[in-house]
């Protein structure tokens, strides 16, 4: 524990009173350095492990959990409130403070609301429906390789690849008509990476009614997705109602295709940033699943989960106080010692098998599986099918997105 | 509790499916998306090389293993 922690003056949760406060705490989000490692700024939070305090971009002063053993207990914790719509839930950057007015389905709720909703999605999520998806990936795999194939090399791999594999996968599971795709693509980026506080609440509000407009065609044209599941189900609980089934499909839309588009971009680049890894696993040295659960891991592309305390917890000697913001940040905690000992290597051979980058407790990833199956296929047949990918540029002209959402790179020149 | 062996408690479960991906010879998931395990299955130790890690990737500690 750091003597900050104890500063009773960081107690306080006015804002301005916080700006006076001494010792200023390390500002959290950071944007990474390299893409695949956790910013060189989060040092001080290394040091400190498991706990630091953190100062978020309006200058307020949260908890920050590094450690993993602190994190799989405080992500389980009920007394961590998801409510995004509480006026004191901690946002990561200027451009969600409108956000919180408008209802978050699944990750933006507690229990027992959240545990309503994740119970009418998980049976589409199972390990055995999403075996039933893999031949399905495979050949949007295999044609957007085709494609690639035909028209280069060069190619720009997020667009040719790593967004149109979810992309078009995500469509199909839902029912959402993948011709669609360039606008809520667009309106998806738009809503997590702004760049205003209006960009944000335009995009998500042209991606509900874009949602709602295709739930009402469907209740007359019903089609063999999700939605259309969920909209004609027949549940003793009755029909899911209107403003629920656009939450979701929302939230399933983005979720869906953003975090995989992220993984199969970031990975392929650390991939090929790796050479002696890269050589392992082409010579059948591992497997692709062992290759995607330890890039999961390395990567963490969701930094920097986001509660409040709804009570008071004692934890480690510290006290989090009702009213209080606390971050979890994967990229550190998937990079404690004490659980992956070399947490900074890229490495086939430990077992990365317990990370935190699908988060943990309630909340822990619905479509984990999905992603699973994905990056797995995408991966594992891209450097099947390309041996001599590599980069069409220098990494360091590589550009990624900032600290403040999902990790990944913007572009990716690759020939091969 | 019931007996020595393993558990899954649906009432908790959130259907992430951990348990049946890390041990797919004990757990595997209803129609519902729930997880249980398989018939026959149910005297399942600790002995059993993948179920403890199975009891550690529950995220909502839904899995847990029984010894009286």
């Amino acid at each position: 524990m750091t003597e900050s922690t104890t500063d009773p003056a960081r107690q306080d949760l006015d804002p301005h009173a916080l700006a006076t406060a001494p010792a200023p705490a390390t500002s959290f989000p950071q944007d990474r350095g390299c893409p695949y490692h956790p910013p060189a700024g989060y040092a001080p939070l290394r040091r400190e492990r498991p706990l630091s305090r953190v100062t978020l971009f309006d200058g307020r002063t949260v908890w920050a959990v590094t450690g993993h053993a602190l994190a799989r207990r405080l992500l389980a914790d009920p007394r961590l409130s998801s409510d995004r719509g509480h006026p004191d839930f901690p946002i990561p950057a200027q451009r969600f403070a409108n956000a919180q007015r408008r209802r978050v389905a699944l990750l933006g709720v507690d229990d027992p609301e959240h545990n309503t909703q994740r119970r009418m999605l998980i049976p589409a999520f199972s390990v055995k429906r999403i075996g039933a998806l893999r031949p399905r990936i495979q050949e949007t795999v295999d044609r957007l390789l085709d494609a690639m194939e035909r028209q280069g090399p060069p190619a720009e791999l997020v667009s040719a690849f790593a967004l149109p594999v979810p992309s078009m996968v995500i469509c199909a599971l839902l029912g959402v008509p993948y011709a669609d795709h360039a606008f809520f693509e667009e309106r998806s980026q738009r809503l997590l990476r702004g760049p205003g506080a209006g960009d944000v609440d335009r995009a998500r509000g042209e991606l509900e009614e874009y949602l709602g407009a295709l739930i009402d065609r469907k209740r007359s044209e019903p089609g063999d997705g999700l939605l259309d599941e969920l909209i004609h189900r027949d549940h003793p609980d009755g029909p899911v109602d209107r403003e629920q089934l656009v939450a979701f499909a929302v939230i399933l839309l983005i979720a869906g295709h953003e975090t995989t588009a992220n993984m199969i971009s970031l990975g392929t680049f650390t991939l090929l940033r790796h050479p002696e890894q890269l050589a392992a696993l082409r010579a059948g040295g591992t497997t692709t699943a062992v290759v995607v659960e330890e890039l999961l891991r390395f990567l963490s592309i969701a930094d920097g989960l986001q509660r409040l305390a709804i009570e008071d917890l004692e934890v480690d000697g510290a006290t989090i106080r009702k009213g209080e913001g606390v971050v979890f940040s994967t990229s550190l905690i998937n990079r404690d010692t004490e659980v992956f000992p070399g947490a900074d290597t890229l490495d086939w051979d430990r077992s990365a098998r317990h990370h935190l980058a699908f988060g943990f407790g309630i909340h822990q990833c619905l479509g984990q599986n999905l992603a699973r199956a994905e990056l797995e296929i995408a991966m594992r047949t891209l450097f099947e099918r390309l041996p001599g990918l590599r980069l069409a540029v220098p990494a360091q002209e590589i550009l990624h997105k900032p600290g403040d959402t999902i990790q990944g790179l913007l572009e990716l020149p690759v020939a091969w | 509790m019931s007996g020595v062996g393993v558990q899954v408690d649906k009432e908790r479960c959130v259907g992430a499916g951990m348990c049946a991906l890390t041990a797919p010879d004990v757990f595997t998931q209803d129609d519902d998306g729930l997880s249980e395990v398989l018939p026959g299955r149910e005297s399942t130790t600790g002995t059993h090389p993948l179920v403890g890690e199975a009891v550690r990737a529950c995220p909502v500690g839904a899995v847990a293993l029984s010894s009286d």
